[in-house]
């Protein structure tokens, strides 16, 4: 898949729960790439107060409009978030290897506060295929729940709060629905949220005997596996690129679940 | 059109821009964006004797207009170059240079002499300047008496063209480009990464790994223009100019000071395709200008 550098027009720009804005954009010119669910785009910022691209999972593709769940957490992302209808937006895509599409047994899509981002677009292909996907989404209260609507259109939605405010009170890995998940029937859980979060989800998979991948957002810079900032020491003891190898890995290659 | 080829040594270059070791990967990363035979050659990851896993994460701290690295040399080993990484980049249609590192002079003796065993590969640039590795690295780079004894070592062992990239790390680096230069390297490359650290204040700890990183990106282009200056009055050896070059303005500014060619870092990672614009860049600011030849920029200050 030939990776681009483009010009985005912004479609949409819609604040959505307490922290994110979701951007809509399509090519100024030409059509998107194909994209893959879990892949990402480093999308350019042009602040003076910054300086490097912020990589952001893709959220979503319809067609030739792409989709990105930004959470407002610094001066990059608050220009981001700050984009509107009619803007442009840079942005190098499609990056990274993205999720392994499984269509046999039922898939479920773990994901905790912006990390649901990547979720829905895999949610939707993994549909596309014919199965159908569960989503289990956590934050830590029901105002960082985002796009609900969303993924009620593609699967069924299990949520957990930690305040108890929306869905069962906990965190993801102890809603009461967990239990109807083994291994004869689930075929691979997905996971992308806080490291934490993605530990206790990989290591849960482990106990169930399910398949894990995770998608992980380490700090980049070039986002093409040329720096090697952004690696990740796997258990095979050797430092990987999280831009290049992943960023999505099976939870097994991770230290994370050993 | 005016001409923009340049020489470094024996290496005839189609043009002055190149790309510099630890922002291009192999090239291959980048010929999705970028039309390798546009460029004068690409300098390709620091290569060791020896295989190196490279610092801990996090190994990146954005900075006010640049950034800091703290990799540590990561990569494969000269063995694993030779067998797997040299078939898939000795027919780029470019110049490939291999930066070579050591930790002691027989490693990086041993290193170059194995690379110099490759015939697509028509120079080393000898990396005397790596701030991120404990021994070795940049401590051979911050004394004259430490420059001259790799330089003079690898000198014997490497016939092809030798560039030696310089540390900004120093009191007068102008010094140590005259001790490269006596021991035969035919040209030098700088700057590397200015030393700095980034401190999270919230969480009141280092950003980084091991402490400390390399500065690179536009905030250090001031201090690369003044040493380059330095440099290319300092010696008659080609000077490779690097450090914070974003643009063609940016690059030409270099050869003004008196660089013969640029390297082009940190920038291919804002825009992957950038290096492309400075080849055109230069171009057109040499036929808007009526110069004939990109050498009539060279070190062609106005006082």
């Amino acid at each position: 898949m030939k990776k681009q550098i483009m010009d985005l027009r912004v479609t949409l720009s819609e604040r959505v729960g307490a922290q994110c804005t979701l951007l809509k954009a399509k090519p100024v010119e030409g059509h998107l790439p194909e994209c893959k669910p879990g892949q990402f785009a480093q999308l350019r910022v042009d602040d003076s107060g910054t300086f490097l691209r912020r990589p952001i999972s893709i959220h979503d593709v319809e067609g030739d409009e792409i989709s990105f769940l930004v959470q407002e957490v610094g001066k990059g992302t608050h220009w981001l978030c700050s984009l509107k209808e009619g803007d442009i937006l840079n942005v190098v895509l499609p990056l990274g290897n993205g999720f392994t599409i499984k269509t046999q047994g039922t898939p479920l899509l773990i994901g905790g506060g912006v990390g649901v981002a990547p979720l829905l677009f895999l949610g939707k292909r993994l549909k596309e295929q014919g199965v159908k996907p569960t989503f289990l989404l956590g934050a830590r209260t029901k105002a960082q729940l985002v796009r609900l609507d969303a993924f009620r259109e593609v699967g069924e939605v299990l949520i957990t709060t930690e305040d108890g405010s929306e869905g069962e009170r906990g965190f993801v890995t102890q809603h009461s629905q967990l239990s109807m998940f083994n291994g004869r029937q689930c075929s691979i859980v997905y996971t992308c949220g806080p490291m934490p979060m993605m530990k206790a989800v990989a290591k849960m998979a482990r106990e169930k005997g399910i398949e894990c991948e995770a998608s992980l957002e380490n700090r980049m810079a070039c986002g093409v596996g040329a720096c090697l900032c952004c690696v990740e020491e796997l258990a095979d003891g050797h430092n990987h690129c999280v831009c290049t190898d992943g960023p999505v890995f099976s939870t097994a290659e991770l230290k994370i679940d050993n | 059109m005016a001409s923009l080829s340049v020489k470094i040594g024996a290496l005839e270059l189609r043009n002055p821009v190149m790309t510099a070791s630890g922002t291009f990967g192999y090239g291959l990363e980048f010929q999705d964006f970028v039309d390798l035979s546009r460029l004068g050659g690409i300098v390709v990851k620091g290569t060791t004797l020896h295989p190196r896993e490279g610092n801990p994460y996090p190994r990146m701290a954005e900075t006010a207009s640049g950034m800091l690295n703290c990799v540590g040399l990561q990569n494969k080993g000269v063995d694993y170059f030779c067998k797997d990484i040299y078939p898939k980049v000795k027919d780029l249609p470019t110049n490939v240079i291999v930066n070579v590192s050591g930790s002691t002079i027989d490693d990086y003796v041993e290193t170059a002499r194995r690379i110099g065993e490759l015939e697509s590969i028509p120079a080393i640039e000898l990396n005397i300047s790596c701030p991120n590795v404990r021994q070795g690295g940049m401590a051979f780079g911050v004394t004259c008496e430490g420059a001259s004894s790799v330089v003079r070592a690898v000198r014997k062992a490497y016939p092809k063209t030798l560039i030696v990239k310089l540390s900004p790390n120093v009191t007068d680096i102008a010094e140590i480009a005259r001790a490269v230069e006596a021991e035969g390297a035919d040209s030098v490359s700088l700057i590397n990464t200015l030393m700095g650290m980034a401190i999270d204040a919230e969480k009141r700890k280092r950003i980084l790994s091991i402490g400390t990183g390399g500065l690179s990106g536009p905030a250090v282009k001031p201090v690369a223009l003044r040493m380059v200056y330095q440099v290319a009055r300092a010696v008659k050896i080609p000077v490779i100019g690097l450090g914070g070059i974003m643009t063609a303005t940016d690059a030409i500014e270099f050869l003004l000071a008196g660089a013969t060619a640029i390297e082009v870092g940190t920038a291919n990672f804002i825009d992957p395709s950038v290096t492309m614009k400075v080849v055109e860049g230069i171009e057109a600011y040499l036929e808007r200008h009526g110069f004939q030849s990109v050498s009539d920029i060279i070190g062609a200050l106005e006082e």
